[in-house]
Formats: C-alpha cells, structure tokens, sequence
C-alpha cells in the first residue's frame, strides 16, 4: 500500500465524524461520553449543528472537536480536557462551569459566556454578550470583540480579557477575578475600581493573549480592573442596599 | 420560555414563501412553548378594503350568514373567508369602526384579533405545527410577519392568552418573557376606558402601546417608553403595515438573535428558528442591543 494512502486511513480511524443531519445529539453526546483514557479517536468533528442545543458538553477526555457551524445553548459545558473549537457563533452559556482544556468560538458568543467557570481557557473571537464570566471561579476567558453588561458579576477568581469595550456593570459585586479590558469601559459595577497594572500583571496578562493566539496586541495597552474589598464584610452602613 | 420569529422580506421574489418560511421558523422553535402559536401575516394592501380577523369558539355558528348581515348593519359590501376557528372580514376602510360596533351586538361571542390594511392574525391553543395548519399559514404570500409560541406564565392557556396582540390598525405585539407591574398599568388603562379579555401580561403592554400612540407617540416613541413604563422581562417584537420592530429589557435575559441579507431581516429567539433560511450562512447574524430599539420598514 502506498504511504499517501496508508496515512490517510490512519487518519480516518483517528478522526470521527458526526453529522447531527444524520446522527442525533444524544448520539454524539454518548459517544463522546464513552471515550475512555487513552482511546485512539482523539480527533472529532460535528457537522450541521444548526443551531442545536447542548453540543459536546460533558466531555472529560483530551481530544479535539471542531464543530462546523453555530450552535445553541450550553455548547461545551463542563468541558473537562478537550480542545473544542466552534467555527460560527454560540448561544447562552457556552462553556459554563468549564473545569480544564479550551474551547475557541470563532464567531459571537450570546449571554454569560463561561458561567462560573472553574479551569481552562474560553477564546471568543467575535464579540460576547451580557453576564460573560458571571461567577468565574477560575477559568480564563479572552474577548477579542466587545462584551456586554453585568459581565464577570460575582466573578471569584480567574481572567478575563477584553480587546474591545465593556458594557455597564463590569465586575459588579467581584471577589478576586482579575478583568484586563483594552477599550472603554460603559461603567463598573459595585466594589469594583480600576487597578494599578504591575509587572505580573503585565507578565500574566502577556501569557494569557499567547495562550488565545493574539498577536499585535501589547499589555500595556490594557488597564486592570478588580475588587475594592469593601463588600467582603457586613457594613452596617450598607444595610440600605440590601 | 416562548419563543418569537420575525420576518421581513426585502426581496420581493420571497414573497409567496412568506407564509412557509415562518411557518418552519416557528415549528422549529416548538419546544421553546408547546401551549399556544399565533402568527401575523402581512399581506397585499388595498386602498379600497380593510381587513378585520376574527375569532369564534363556535365558528360554524356565528361565521354562518355573518357577512351578509353585517353589510346590512354597516351599509356597505362585506365578504367573509372563514378559516377554521377564525375569519377575515373585508370591506371599505371608513367602515371597520362601524364593523366592529355592529359585530358587537349582532356576534357578542365574535372576539375581533385585529384590523387593518394588511394584518391577518390566527392563533390557537396547540403545538405550532398544529396552528399553522389549522390556519393554512404556509400558503399564505406577504411582505412580512411575526410569530409565536408560548409557554403560559402569567395567565390561562387560552385562544385570546396566546399572542400576537393587536395593538392597533395593523400593529400587533409578540412577547417573549414576563411583565410584573401588569396588573397596575392595567389599572391604570382601565381608568383611561380601556377594555381587556384576559389577565395576560402580554395584553398590557399591546394596550400600553395603544395608548401611548393614542397619544400622540410614534411606535418607536411607545416602544422606548415601555423601558421605563413597563417592569420586568421582555423580548418585544412588533409588527406594523410597514415593518416590524424589536425592544429588549434593559437586563436582556430572553435571548434574540438577529440575521440580515439583501435578501431578509429575521428575528428568532434562538439561532436554531434562522437555520433554513436562504443564504444564511453568508448573513449578518447579531444580538440584537438591550434597551435599543430596532426597527426595519420598507
């Protein structure tokens, strides 16, 4: 058998294909959920999504999924070690309580992007919506575009990274997240101020554009954004605001 | 849940698929709302007729002779195309008042779904694929439409609960979401002599609409002002002779989604209502901006 054609049925066995026009959800979903450590299809693709709700979540191997087209709710939830790329847009709560591995949307990401995310790295390359990052417990997440309002509300720790502006309401109510936002900010929510940018902060923040693949940004170009602490404790002063 | 479609058509060859192509959206939406559907179909205007739709619980009963006897009451020619539960009533422009006045008395049980030059609005109890047959919706041609499926919240799974609402000659309302200061503005549009069918929330905001274009606001002056009038949760799509707009709460959390091309504006609540639509691949697909308002007219 000639070389060419021996790697191409090598890479046949490695890499499967679903396409949710013939397959059901269910289906692809079990499947994905049946990899085993050390399994040989670590190479996956999901064609015509539509739409459809749910697309790989779950997932704790490390393989790779290229979903081709947009997806609905909750793509990619819980990811736990793969490397998911969604080459269009996503619906409400992609990537929500991501624990490790990455996920990369090539398009738009709708409301709360990374919900309460624990590990691993959330790249939108389009703009995301409202609540991105709402109580992020660790995860990071890098915006190329624009995100909206109440982003990284409750946000405990982890980055976020905005290339572009934020909406009203950044950081309402943060713990210790860091949020790294290069354009303007709308406004910032309670307890949440602008903060001095120290060498780590450069240094970390430099990592963190490597590890999403963005180039001919600088980190000086960014300012920081995090917790005054001053909710941490009950206030009697406070006590009007509850 | 709920969910909501819009379609508005700039390409003209679209048109006799109007009613086929929102018909999918809608079905494709099903599960977002499986108690009611309704749609609003934006069809060919005529200077020298209005269009009124009705509604009877016992059709066969009260469409039976209606157009006839209601050209007596008015004094003008009336004709009737009975579909289903519902009827769309055709005569003279200047008449539609005295129309609706003398279906008052000579059909008390009639419920009128709305009026206009263009509008024609069918809704029922039952998934959307059940309504948009019942209806014959995917042979209907128009400019454009809106529609939507509902999952009860705020009051009775009924005919006159599901939406869209008139709010106005050829204006209607569809919404995704959940008012709660409705009982108090509906109070307040009771003082100003207006009447309401149902306890529904959603029938507030139409007559919110009303009364503020009543007047003397524009639809985009009446939509900005349910910003700050009305509390709670809403994605608004509304439809006019011209067009149709859309208005989001300013917390945004009943999703939209938004798609254009030369060929279409659509609205769907979720990206998956947009998916068979022409060229969709290549379309500018967007969230549409809460508090913003967004119209397209032709």
């Amino acid at each position: 058998m000639p070389a060419t054609k021996l790697s191409k049925v090598a890479q046949d066995q490695a890499s499967r294909v679903f396409d949710l026009d013939v397959s059901s959800l269910r289906e692809l979903n079990q499947a994905l959920h049946n990899l085993t450590p050390g399994s040989n299809e670590t190479a996956w693709e999901v064609l015509h999504p539509k739409g459809s709700h749910s697309v790989a979540v779950g997932v704790d191997q490390p393989v790779t999924i290229d979903v081709r087209g947009s997806v609905g709710y909750y793509c990619a939830g819980m990811n736990d070690g793969a490397t998911i790329t969604v080459h269009g847009s996503a619906g409400p709560g992609v990537g929500e309580n991501m624990m490790s591995g990455s996920i990369v949307i090539k398009g738009d990401a709708s409301q709360y992007a990374g919900a309460t995310g624990r590990g691993g790295l959330l790249v939108i390359e389009g703009n995301a919506s409202s609540r991105c990052g709402i109580s992020m417990k660790g995860i990071d997440i890098v915006v190329h575009g624009n995100i909206g309002h109440m982003s990284a509300f409750m946000a405990q720790s982890g980055n976020l990274v905005v290339l572009g502006d934020a909406g009203d309401a950044l950081g309402d109510s943060i713990y210790e997240a860091r949020l790294f936002v290069r354009g303007k900010v709308e406004s910032l929510g309670a307890d949440c101020i602008a903060k001095e940018m120290r060498a780590e902060h450069i240094d970390l923040l430099q990592g963190l554009l490597d590890r999403a693949g963005v180039t001919g940004v600088k980190p000086s170009e960014f300012k920081r954004y995090g917790s005054a602490r001053t909710l941490y404790n009950f206030n009697i002063d406070n006590a009007d605001a509850y | 849940m709920c969910g909501i479609v819009g379609l508005f058509l700039k390409d003209k060859s679209l048109e006799p698929q109007l009613g086929s192509m929102l018909s999918q959206m809608l079905i494709s939406l099903s599960d977002r709302g499986p108690d009611s559907a309704g749609i609003a179909i934006y069809g060919a205007t005529s200077k020298n007729e209005a269009k009124i739709t009705i509604q009877s619980a016992k059709p066969e009963r009260d469409f039976h002779g209606l157009d006839a006897e209601l050209a007596k009451a008015i004094g003008a020619p009336v004709s009737i195309a009975v579909k289903s539960t519902h009827a769309v009533l055709r005569t003279a422009p200047y008449k539609v008042d005295a129309a609706r006045e003398a279906l008052q008395s000579i059909r008390p049980d009639v419920r009128i779904m709305g009026a206009g030059e263009a509008v024609e609005i069918y809704k029922e109890v039952g998934l959307p694929e059940a309504v948009v047959d019942r209806f014959d919706v995917r042979s209907m041609t128009g400019t454009h439409g809106i529609g939507h499926t509902r999952m009860a919240t705020e009051s009775a799974v009924t005919t006159m609960g599901a939406h869209p609402f008139s709010t106005g000659a050829d204006q209607c309302l569809v919404h995704n979401g959940s008012l709660s200061n409705h009982n108090n503005v509906r109070r307040e549009l009771r003082r100003e002599g207006m009447t309401f069918e149902t306890e529904n929330d959603t029938e507030v905001a139409a007559a919110y609409l009303s009364s503020q274009m009543a007047h003397g606001k524009n639809l985009g002056e009446a939509l900005e002002g349910t910003l700050s009038d009305l509390d709670g949760f809403f994605t608004f799509v509304v439809g006019t002779k011209n067009g149709f707009g859309v208005v989001r709460d300013p917390i945004a959390c009943k999703p939209a989604v938004m798609a254009e091309t030369d060929q279409y504006v659509a609205f769907g609540s979720e990206y998956r209502a947009l998916t068979k639509l022409p060229g969709i691949d290549n379309a500018r697909v967007w969230e549409p901006e809460p508090a913003t308002v967004y119209f397209w007219e032709h």
